[in-house]
């Protein structure tokens, strides 16, 4: 390094390299800006209404705005009701789909239907809304309903009349929208568990369906539990489809036949209209809810998909 | 016989594992100078000390001190960036850049410390790559990707590369162990033709290869560097019991 | 015997999960063959250039919701791009520490927000700071959803890209913001524009966050601060009335906007499947 001056060695404070991992770190903190901006101004611009009502607000059922009485009951009573519907629906296709797909199919139809599943959640939410009031609707009222009331209509979830637009369709319009999700993350969690796993089930002489059910799943069944919550937390702050569909009534009703309202379809509906301070208030409550509630679960997905990451890891080692 | 580096009390470390020692050594100029020994012997780490890309990895440590010409390269007002710009690197896989066509991969290093000028930067990359013996082979495919050649082309191409910022000093780690006995030797000619200009260091599981090209020897054990010397003397004589196990295949 | 059941259900299993993925392909097959039956009849060039007419009136179509829809998205992406692939760069290159996990963590739990929460985030942060629903409460809106979306994908495609790529720069003296900036984004770039693709096609299609930001414009957009027609608003409106004439638009609408959104994913499958072809 003979003729180099001694200067051009000299290491500067503030290096090309401080100054970058500098201004894309600030682009970090922006992402936990956004998270914190997302709930502090929802906490904010609710506490009208969380003074107001309290804890009340969530076990009130009465939903009145010309007299300023507002009870979300009605509403997480919809959302949870019609989410837990989409899953009942949902999962056993989801687990069907994702076995299929990760340990059946011709190796060369994989991809293409992965692609395909995939592509029905890039169809958006208010496209299949709009199927969902013209094709769907119509068709579970034609269709389903009449045989259910017939064969099922002893129990109070089959019983009163069916004009479509019900709890029922909305639970349907959901678990369509959440199977891609559903499953996708299911054939992940089938697809890290390792070939030795299932060989030994084979070298016992299982068939290839014992295989599945003695060695795959019980392996791979955080990494499916996950699945199946990530589905949820889809269903419960899905808006427009379900909005489209469900109704809109904010009765509480034990029929699946009747129609509902969820937290998030509220808020669609009613946000621009209202008026008062205290009702904007009130749906402003309501979205927190359903952020503090998709947080949760999302949160609770995560570890458990990313404990079947680990053991993903610690297998190919 | 003048040296080039100098190393004196060289410990290095990942994380709480030590794994070089106490590492004196001189490194000749102009001539090559092998490093051999088992795997997980410290050889390579040790080269990474010497252009500081042991620190590179996270949690990793250095001690002690590295001179070049008289200058020691761990003082603290010196940039490692500027330290790898004089001692060059040809890693044990050919790593040409994937998006970058066989020109561009030659030139990176000069153009991303400011070259502009375009006959500069083509003058460069035929020069560099007639210095790495690949010119030849590949000066009417020059737009094409890096990736398109064959192995030891791409690994030409990677000591091309790195000819092109006028280093001092080349290091080489395993540069042919994913190669094929025919592109080994066209590797090995070509480390004889550029010892005359700069002053070469090759770590090397392949003793006939040590043996073949290099002028010294250093053999590392458990970290520690146990023997050095002219390679006839340290392939013929060895003085120390281990380097001879290791030389007649005993162990690793 | 007994080898037989075993075999039978083997089968049958089988068999059944084959018939869930044909029964979850059927919606599918439904929607896109329902929206193009009812939609392709209304499209013509008035439909993709005039602005809608009253009910009743025959003609009009959705020029405005198309164009404020492009206005919208465009927003999002000056916002969101920017922060997402930066931070995605961060997270990958000098986030291995708890900041950057905690960062990948809160990025991971924010794709899952209910987009009509971002709406009302949107509403309480910029409609009633300007007093006015607006194209940029709009994009706003659909940067929350698109920011977080963008930083995963990007953080997981700079960490696909070699070590052995990294070194080789950093040993030719490339500092190492360079190092980042020119070799390391640039080998996964395909990783970032497939990323950036998935999020747009993405907000495109949402409605929710854009009923009460951006909300909804009968005319051509004349200023990012006033209400402006989106494609998803615009097709939710129609949805829901009685009108038939205004179904149809709906419709065409949905098939305009699935025609988008289909192309911009399956145009993400030939970038990606040009990187596996290098």
């Amino acid at each position: 390094m003979k003729d180099r001056k001694l200067s051009f060695f000299l290491k500067s404070k503030f290096s090309g390299d401080n100054i970058f991992e500098g201004a894309v770190g600030l682009f970090a903190i922006g992402v936990l800006i956004i998270a914190l901006l997302l709930f502090g101004e929802l906490y904010l611009e609710s506490g009208l209404s969380r003074n107001a009502f309290g804890f009340g607000f969530l076990t009130g059922s009465i939903w009145d705005p010309v007299s300023e009485v507002f009870g979300a009951l009605p509403f997480i009573f919809g959302t949870l009701v019609s989410s837990f519907l989409a899953l009942v629906i949902a999962v056993p296709f989801s687990l069907g789909i994702a076995i299929y797909i990760s340990e059946l199919a011709p190796g060369k139809l994989r991809a293409p239907l992965s692609f395909i599943i995939e592509l029905l959640a890039a169809i958006p939410s208010v496209i299949i809304g709009l199927w969902g009031i013209f094709i769907l609707a119509p068709f579970i009222r034609d269709y389903l309903a009449p045989p259910l009331s017939t064969y099922l209509g002893f129990l109070p979830l089959f019983q009163g009349p069916m004009y479509g637009l019900s709890m029922l369709t909305g639970g349907v319009i959901l678990a369509i929208m959440i199977i891609p999700i559903t499953s996708s993350i299911s054939k992940e969690a089938i697809q890290t568990v390792p070939i030795y796993q299932k060989e030994g089930a084979l070298a016992l002489g299982a068939t290839g369906w014992e295989t599945i059910r003695m060695s795959v799943l019980p392996y791979a069944r955080s990494g499916i539990f996950g699945a199946v919550i990530l589905g949820f937390g889809r269903a419960i702050g899905e808006t427009m489809a379900v909005t489209m569909v469900i109704g809109n009534s904010a009765r509480i009703s034990g029929s699946l036949f009747a129609p509902s309202y969820t937290m998030a379809s509220v808020i669609a509906n009613e946000f621009v209209e209202a008026t008062s301070k205290l009702y904007i208030s009130s749906l402003l409550e309501i979205g927190l809810l359903l952020l503090l509630v998709s947080v949760i679960i999302n949160i609770i997905a995560r570890i458990l998909v990313s404990k079947l990451l680990r053991v993903e890891g610690g297998g190919r080692a | 016989m003048q040296n080039k580096i100098t190393v004196n009390d060289l410990n290095a470390w990942f994380g709480a594992k030590q794994v070089l020692h106490d590492i004196d050594i001189g490194i000749e100029k102009n001539a090559i100078t092998a490093i051999i020994g088992p795997s997980g012997c410290g050889k390579s780490t040790f080269i990474r000390c010497l252009n500081r890309m042991h620190e590179v990895v996270p949690g990793a440590k250095v001690s002690g001190k590295v001179l070049v010409d008289e200058m020691d390269i761990y003082d603290s007002d010196i940039d490692p960036v500027d330290i790898r710009r004089s001692i060059g690197m040809v890693f044990q896989k050919p790593n040409p850049f994937p998006t970058m066509s066989i020109r561009d991969n030659v030139v990176a290093g000069l153009r991303l410390n400011g070259v502009k000028d375009k006959n500069v930067l083509d003058k460069t990359a035929e020069e560099s790559l007639r210095k790495a013996a690949l010119w030849e082979e590949v000066k009417n495919d020059l737009h094409k990707s890096g990736m398109s050649l064959s192995g030891g082309q791409q690994q030409r191409l990677c000591i091309a590369r790195a000819l092109a910022v006028e280093p001092e000093v080349i290091l080489f780690d395993e540069p042919c162990s994913a190669l094929d006995p025919i592109s080994t030797s066209k590797i090995e000619d070509l480390m004889l033709e550029l010892k005359e200009k700069y002053t070469l260091i090759i770590v090397t599981h392949n003793m006939q290869q040590a043996a073949r090209v290099s002028d010294r020897t250093a053999f590392f054990l458990y970290g520690k560097l146990i023997e050095f010397g002219e390679t006839d003397q340290i392939f013929k004589k060895p003085e120390e019991k281990s380097t001879e196990d290791y030389i007649i295949g005993r162990f690793g | 015997m007994k080898w037989n059941k075993r075999k039978l259900t083997d089968r049958i299993m089988s068999g059944m999960s084959a018939a869930c993925v044909i029964i979850a392909i059927i919606p599918l097959v439904s929607i896109l063959y329902t929206v193009t039956i009812n939609g392709i009849s209304a499209i013509n060039l008035d439909f993709l250039t005039q602005l809608p007419r009253p009910v009743g009136e025959p003609g009009g179509g959705l020029g405005n919701a198309i164009q404020g829809t492009f206005i919208v998205v465009g927003i999002a992406c000056f916002i969101g791009l920017p922060i997402g692939i930066l931070s995605g760069v961060y997270l990958s290159e000098y986030g291995n520490n708890r900041f950057g996990r905690f960062v990948s963590f809160v990025a991971d739990i924010l794709t899952g927000t209910p987009s009509i929460v971002a709406g009302m985030f949107a509403y309480t942060f910029v409609v009633l700071y300007f007093k006015s629903f607006s194209a940029f409460a709009g994009g706003v809106a659909l940067s929350v959803l698109m920011i977080p979306i963008v930083t995963r994908t990007t953080e997981e495609s700079l960490k696909l890209v070699p070590g052995s790529i990294k070194e080789a720069s950093l040993a030719l003296g490339i500092p190492k913001w360079k190092t980042t900036l020119y070799i390391v984004i640039n080998t996964g770039k395909s990783g970032i524009i497939t990323g950036a693709l998935l999020a747009i096609a993405r907000i495109s299609g949402e409605t929710a966050p854009l009923l009460f930001t951006s909300f909804g414009n009968m005319f051509w957009a004349n200023g990012l601060d006033k209400p402006i027609s989106t494609m998803p608003v615009q097709i939710y409106t129609y949805a829901i009335t009685p009108f038939p004439d205004w179904h149809t638009k709906a419709w065409a609408g949905a098939l305009v906007l699935i025609v988008l959104i289909l192309v911009l994913n399956i145009g993400v499958r030939f970038v990606t499947r040009r990187k596996y072809a290098m």
